[in-house]
């Protein structure tokens, strides 16, 4: 790893500060992505600004929802009492991703902030366009059966792989971040970004800017859920594919419903045509299957990763089985 | 052994003490220059740049050391250190505490799990220089001078290991697993420990050491 200078931010102030007097630094807090991209030498920052001093831990209740602090640590968050009572679904994803050690490591920010990624952007000697613009998309035509099937361009097919990232969309989540020009509120929605001609710019979030919270909005979310994540081992991997649902049930009508899928996109995915016909109608294997056809138009295999075309509506109707069950 | 010259040198200089001096400076200025040379040929584009602009006040920041002082199994360190170093080599290279493994060096396999503050992580993704006034234990803080800890005395009754590679990893793990109270079920105890890996593939017995402790119900 080359050497970096290593400084401490005291205030959410001198942290953005620190980012924007030079154009080269980095903030870290858990650092389980950040750490191993300047190992492979992917991301080379000449300076630290390490922020885990900042008082942005907390977890706790607003007028009108739930306040998670940008440096709450994963494995708190899923384990929180006011959480698990509220959105277990964001319990579920986050329990779904990495191990307990990096749970234990990684904040809620940093999850977000994590690289979309591929082994192409992982490895120098490979031509990447997130990584070296211009250089080309070696997944494009290579081995791609990790890769995106929405919302690609011929720039970039990586995914993002944050399971906390799904139930956060699901849950019509706000990010709330400080900049030089003050406060302001993101939509989870439009937090992240497709690859576009700009793949080397993973979401809106401005470079001198610091993610202090996140805002999830009161909801009815809190029984009938699932996240369902299918990957190549049981536990401690990527998503091939994950889906989270989430219903309001009324007996065996579905009252409201939220759908967002993982290790599809550059970006967490929602489904909100495939909600759009759910609601109103009943919790059926033929209605799950309808709504699952829906959400998958426009998607797109790229060879190796055709097999999501076929499992990504299998794993949206069993996720929707299995969070109707639990009523 | 000093050479013709550098004694032709030193006579010379000797006669003038003005011109000593001079020549201590142009050695001075040698030094400094070969050892900007030698720090351009190894350091990386981000200082190349740095030395195109005040490189004396950057250059220098390139290579600080930090003072790092935190507890490694109850002892109190003071250190200096580069900020690149993980706690994993600063563990194993320079506090020579080889227990705790580096398997893959990059957060795939848990060979390199430590508790710090309770919690377990992994000291290969683990910036040593941010665990200042931090409690670090590693595998050789966990038995009681040679009483072993409950753990570690199930890992051998069970035949928890093959290699051992991975064992150090895994039992820092499943200390932290049973704590943390994830190991009520093999199914919970399969899942919290996910992030070890054992090439060996001694899983099943790891999971009958774990689930024994917890059983037990002896203080972990």
């Amino acid at each position: 790893m080359i050497n970096f200078q290593y400084v401490k931010a005291a205030t959410p102030k001198s942290a953005v500060d620190g980012l924007t007097k030079s154009a080269t630094a980095k903030l870290i807090a858990g650092g389980t992505n950040l750490v191993d991209l300047m190992k492979k030498g992917v991301t080379t920052p000449d300076k630290l600004i390490d922020i885990t001093q900042l008082s942005l831990k907390e977890i706790g209740k607003t007028n009108n929802g739930l306040r998670i602090g940008a440096l709450a640590l994963n494995s708190d968050v899923a384990a929180h009492e006011q959480v698990l009572k509220q959105h277990p679904l964001l319990s579920l994803a986050l329990k779904a991703g990495a191990s307990q050690q990096i749970r234990n490591m990684a904040t809620v920010g940093g999850n977000m902030m994590q690289r979309t990624r591929c082994p192409y952007f992982y490895n120098p000697d490979m031509p990447c366009n997130k990584r070296a613009p211009g250089t080309g998309c070696g997944a494009l035509k290579g081995f791609n059966r990790m890769h995106a099937i929405f919302g690609a361009s011929d720039k970039c097919i990586a995914v993002h792989p944050s399971d906390m990232c799904i139930a956060l969309i699901a849950l019509d989540a706000t990010v709330q971040v400080t900049g030089p020009k003050g406060d302001r509120r993101i939509p989870f929605a439009e937090f992240h970004r497709l690859p576009g001609d700009l793949p080397q710019k993973d979401n809106n979030l401005q470079r001198d800017e610091l993610i202090v919270a996140i805002d999830i909005p009161d909801n009815n979310f809190n029984k009938t859920i699932h996240y369902l994540k299918v990957r190549d081992r049981t536990s401690y991997a990527f998503a091939l594919v994950s889906v989270a649902a989430a219903l309001d049930m009324q007996r065996n009508t579905i009252k409201d419903v939220r759908l967002a899928m993982g290790g599809v996109a550059h970006k967490p995915w929602r489904l909100k045509e495939a909600e759009t016909f759910l609601k109103g109608k009943d919790a059926t294997a033929e209605n799950f299957r309808q709504a699952a056809t829906i959400a998958m138009q426009g998607a797109k295999g790229y060879g190796y990763n055709n097999f999501k075309l076929k499992l990504g509506p299998n794993t949206i109707v069993e996720a929707l089985k299995l969070a109707a069950a639990k009523a | 052994m000093l050479s013709k010259k550098s004694m032709a040198n030193k006579k010379l200089c000797n006669t003038d003490r003005a011109k000593e001096e001079a020549a201590h400076e142009t050695r001075r200025d040698f030094l400094k220059q070969s050892s900007l040379l030698t720090a351009l040929a190894l350091t990386p584009a981000a200082l190349l740049k740095a030395a195109e602009d005040q490189w004396d006040e950057k250059a220098a920041w390139y290579f600080e050391k930090v003072p790092l002082s935190f507890n490694v199994n109850g002892v109190k360190q003071n250190l200096s250190i580069e900020p690149r170093v993980t706690l994993l080599d600063l563990l194993r290279e320079q506090l020579l505490l080889t227990g705790t493994k580096k398997g893959c060096d990059h957060g795939q396999c848990g060979a390199c799990t430590v508790h710090v503050d309770g919690r377990r992580v992994l000291s290969c993704l683990t910036l040593a220089v941010m665990q200042e006034g931090k409690d670090v234990t590693t595998i050789e803080g966990l038995a009681k001078g040679d009483e072993l800890h409950p753990m570690q005395a199930a890992f051998i009754e069970y035949d928890g290991f093959q290699c051992g590679y991975c064992t150090p990893g895994q039992i820092m793990s499943a200390v932290a697993c049973v704590r943390e109270g994830h190991a009520k079920s093999d199914d919970d105890i399969r899942e919290y420990m996910s992030g070890n890996i054992c090439r060996c593939g001694a899983y099943p017995n790891i999971v009958k050491a774990i689930a024994a402790v917890e059983k037990g119900g002896q203080k972990v």
